[in-house]
């Protein structure tokens, strides 16, 4: 293999992993911080990226439409937490299984009603960056829209970890996920910490749907390959760790990137490299590089 | 007694229709029919007894499907042997990936399934001797009497395999075995302190279920005449082995059968009168609702309802 | 004395919080054991890791002689040990039969029939044979914490753990639970207990031990620790 090949997949690695930890990153919180088992997490990134798309039909920029959909995503998040509350947290005994299955099939509802909805064929926005290269020299040509998502995934990113570890609110949802009963007695209600966690889990799903579209073409069944992705950088980050987070994507992001332009792999091996990771991580590590 | 009573009854019927119906059409939708029976029995031995949910089902069927595809193609075998080498790759993967990921959560064993099917559909797509990504050809053999076709034997094989796997179930379910799983379901930490192994019994669990599945998969290429990745890992196998019991009951070996038989009829009609998309999300709705509001399936309701008079 | 259970210098540490801070004890053969310590001191800890649901990061775990930190929660169950539960965890699913024939089918007879017959004498003994057919899920508190200790009894051990078995029970409740407790040891189980209701830590031990902060801070007879200013401390905050 070429070095300059290489440093070309490490480098596009880099963006790509970035990008797949800030589309993590509502996974961190909602499956590692509050313990839900969201399977339905990418299908609501898609959902997200059609949203944009949508938007982007009106005339919005993709990123800013990202970021105007935060806040019907984050009331949405919060319906969903109280409703999976209501429905199984409490019930207690069987509410694992039940759980996973309420995802799977809001999941199954989700991807479906966007094939209803917009058909299989894909679909792609249009942007000032998005069609382009930059050429940063050493003959090493970077698309602008991976440029622009790594961008957006590094601010997003460093506004979730500054918020969870600054604010009054990110630090109580910490908290919860390590001591509800303590969290109590300091007279927070544990329930609606969780809530508002999840909406926010929700409404980075949202600009992560946003990302997507940028970076490709979406399709109603994406979500599949990005329960992979996610889970496999949730898990290998450790659960609930922010900057977990960040390494884990750097390292799925330059793992694919390597296999992608490796003669003998190549794209028919990509899909395969998150989930290999997730069972080598499961298998060896479970806890993950900085877990709890 | 009024189990194996129902069986040879339910046995002779089937031997009665495969020998004097002859409408093909009725043997081709019966085989899809009993191929989501077995495969949400065989789901609910891991996933209902157990509580461990499996969203890997079309490994496991893939895995078996292409294990028979691939002997019969180097080695010509017959059927009986395809089937009995698919349950015991089947089995193994079950076996491999449960003592992998069944210490942890059931959350982390739902989604390493996720990723078995990825990995073994994967390896097909890349193995050009089971044809790669575009499929392989299969010729039939020659019929044996006393068939006069394929599809029917095909469709008697299937029904036996049915039948064996529910009286499995059921043993299972009436074991101590079983309760030691519905112990290690409702509480496993209880479940060890009271002497359960409680990974060796998932591990079985697991490995039972897996091994049904592959043997559920292994006459696919011969129905089909042609095997390829797309269709054999299908999603929908997925769906209906997991949407199955958890409609029609997670307790009883009875669940799968009704929840499967029910979800076939519903797929015929909503797939040919609408579209298959709109059959997914009738699945889908159908399951959020039973799990939120009907735990215990239709067999749960019908309890609730008979105790009521 | 003949040493039961010794537990040497256990460790056992939550990502940046250490629960168990080199804890050592010895419990004799056939004592009535109190352990006491305000919320969060370790309790519940220590229990897990020798009943093995936890493992601990240093130290070692010795049962009748035999080490047994490395060997999983079901094993040591085989061997002896059994424990409640803080908070009940009956299998919500089943009867209170089918509770309790799961440890004498798992430990004790591997046999159906057999574990039915000596599930009903059990259920007898501790006065919940009427309640045998009753869905779990519908037991009242004390019912609850009964089934527990019957479920840890049938397992016939050597060393029953009973985690604060008589929380929010009122004091006729107490007293049968208590009678409960005591008539097993009197057959020759030891028992560790661990409750928050003193007089009943007070009525039952011999021994008592008192933990803070993953550490024990104080040891000796009952009427010893009650007056101790550290236990008193540990307690109050003061």
């Amino acid at each position: 293999m070429a070095l300059d090949l290489l440093l070309e997949a490490v480098l596009f690695g880099i963006l790509l992993g970035c990008f797949y930890a800030a589309v993590s990153m509502g996974l961190s919180v909602s499956f590692g911080l509050l313990d839900v088992p969201h399977v339905a997490h990418p299908a609501i990134m898609v959902l997200g990226a059609y949203c944009t798309w949508l938007l982007g039909t009106w005339g919005f920029d993709p990123i800013i439409a990202g970021v105007v959909l935060t806040v019907p995503f984050f009331l949405l998040g919060m319906l969903i937490y109280r409703f999976y509350y209501e429905a199984f947290e409490r019930r207690g005994s069987d509410a694992g299984v039940r759980g996973i299955a309420f995802f799977f099939g809001v999941a199954l509802i989700i991807e479906v009603g966007l094939i209803l909805a917009f058909g299989v064929d894909q679909r792609m926005v249009e942007a000032p960056y998005i069609g382009k290269s930059i050429n940063i020299g050493w003959d090493i040509r970077l698309p602008m829209r991976t440029l622009t998502v790594f961008a957006v995934a590094l601010a997003m990113s460093a506004v979730l970890t500054l918020y969870m570890s600054k604010t009054f609110t990110g630090r109580a949802i910490k908290a919860v996920a390590q001591d509800e009963a303590a969290l109590r007695l300091m007279g927070a209600d544990p329930v609606r910490i969780k809530q508002w966690a999840f909406g926010i889990a929700t409404a980075a799903a949202a600009l992560g749907g946003a990302m997507l579209i940028i970076i490709g073409p979406v399709d109603p069944g994406l979500d599949r390959v990005y329960i992979g992705r996610t889970f496999a950088v949730v898990v290998l980050a450790g659960l609930g760790s922010m900057t977990g987070t960040i390494a884990a994507g750097l390292v799925l992001g330059i793992s694919e990137s390597i296999v992608l332009i490796h003669p003998s792999l190549g794209a028919s091996w990509a899909p395969a490299v998150s989930f290999t990771l997730l069972l080598l991580v499961l298998g060896v590590r479970p806890q993950g590089l900085f877990g709890r | 007694m009024k189990f194996w009573i129902g069986i040879a009854i339910t046995l002779a019927i089937t031997l009665a229709t495969v020998a004097f119906v002859n409408f093909d059409y009725f043997f081709f939708a019966g085989y899809t029919v009993l191929m989501f029976v077995m495969l949400a029995t065989a789901w609910n031995i891991l996933g209902g007894y157990a509580g461990y949910v499996n969203f890997g089902t079309p490994a496991f069927f893939g895995l078996g499907a292409y294990t028979a595809a691939v002997l019969y193609k180097a080695t010509a075998a017959p059927l009986v042997v395809q089937i009995a080498a698919a349950a015991v790759m089947s089995g193994l993967l079950g076996l491999v990936a449960g003592l992998l990921t069944l210490r942890l959560r059931g959350i982390f064993f739902a989604i390493a399934t996720i990723a078995l099917v990825v990995i073994v559909e994967t390896v097909f797509i890349n193995w050009r001797y089971a044809g790669g990504a575009t499929g392989l050809q299969l010729l039939r053999p020659a019929l044996m009497w006393p068939f006069e076709s394929y599809i029917k034997m095909l469709f008697l094989v299937m029904a036996i395999m049915v039948l064996a796997s529910i009286a499995l179930a059921r043993y299972i379910e009436r074991s101590w075995f079983g309760r030691g799983l519905r112990a290690l379901r409702d509480s496993e930490e209880a479940a060890e302190c009271s002497g359960v192994p409680t990974l060796r019994l998932k591990v079985f669990a697991c490995t039972v279920s897996g091994a049904l599945m592959g043997a559920c998969g292994a006459p696919m290429p011969m129905y089909l005449s042609f095997i390829e990745p797309a269709s054999t890992f299908n999603l929908n196998y997925a769906i209906g082995a997991l949407a199955s019991p958890m409609i029609g009951g997670t307790a009883h070996w009875l669940g799968p059968v009704i929840g499967a038989l029910l979800l076939s009829s519903l797929q015929q009609l909503v797939t040919v009168t609408i579209s298959n998309e709109m059959n997914v999300l009738v699945v889908g709705v159908l399951l959020v609702v039973f799990v939120v509001a009907a735990p215990d399936g239709i067999l749960g309701l019908f309890k609730r309802f008979v105790s009521r008079k | 004395m003949n040493s039961i259970l010794q537990i040497q210098n256990v460790s056992k540490s939550f990502g940046g919080f250490t629960a168990l801070n080199g804890v050592s004890l010895d419990i004799a053969e056939g004592e009535r054991f109190g352990l006491i310590g305000p919320n969060g001191s370790g309790k519940t800890t220590l229990i897990n890791c020798v009943a093995g649901s936890l493992r601990n990061e240093a130290g070692r775990i010795v049962f009748q002689g035999k080490e047994v930190t490395r060997l999983p929660a079901y094993r040591r169950t085989r061997l002896g040990i059994a424990r409640s539960f803080q908070i009940p965890r009956p299998f919500s699913s089943m009867t209170v039969l089918e509770n309790l024939m799961v440890p004498l089918e798992y430990v004790i007879h591997f046999n159906a029939k057999k574990s039915h017959a000596e599930a009903m004498e059990i259920l007898g003994r501790i006065g919940l044979a009427d309640k045998a057919q009753t869905q779990s899920n519908r037991l009242s508190q004390v019912e609850l914490r009964k089934l527990e200790l019957a479920r840890a009894m049938a397992a016939r051990p050597r060393l029953l753990i009973s985690d604060e078995a008589m929380a929010g029970l009122s004091g006729s409740e107490v007293d049968e639970v208590l009678k409960i407790l005591f008539d097993l040891n009197s057959s020759g189980i030891t028992i560790i207990m661990i409750e928050h209701i003193m007089q009943a830590v007070m009525r039952f031990s011999q021994r008592v031990v008192c933990l803070d902060a993953g550490r024990i801070i104080c040891e000796g007879v009952p009427a010893e620790i009650v007056k101790n200013p550290e236990v008193q401390k540990a307690y109050l905050g003061v």
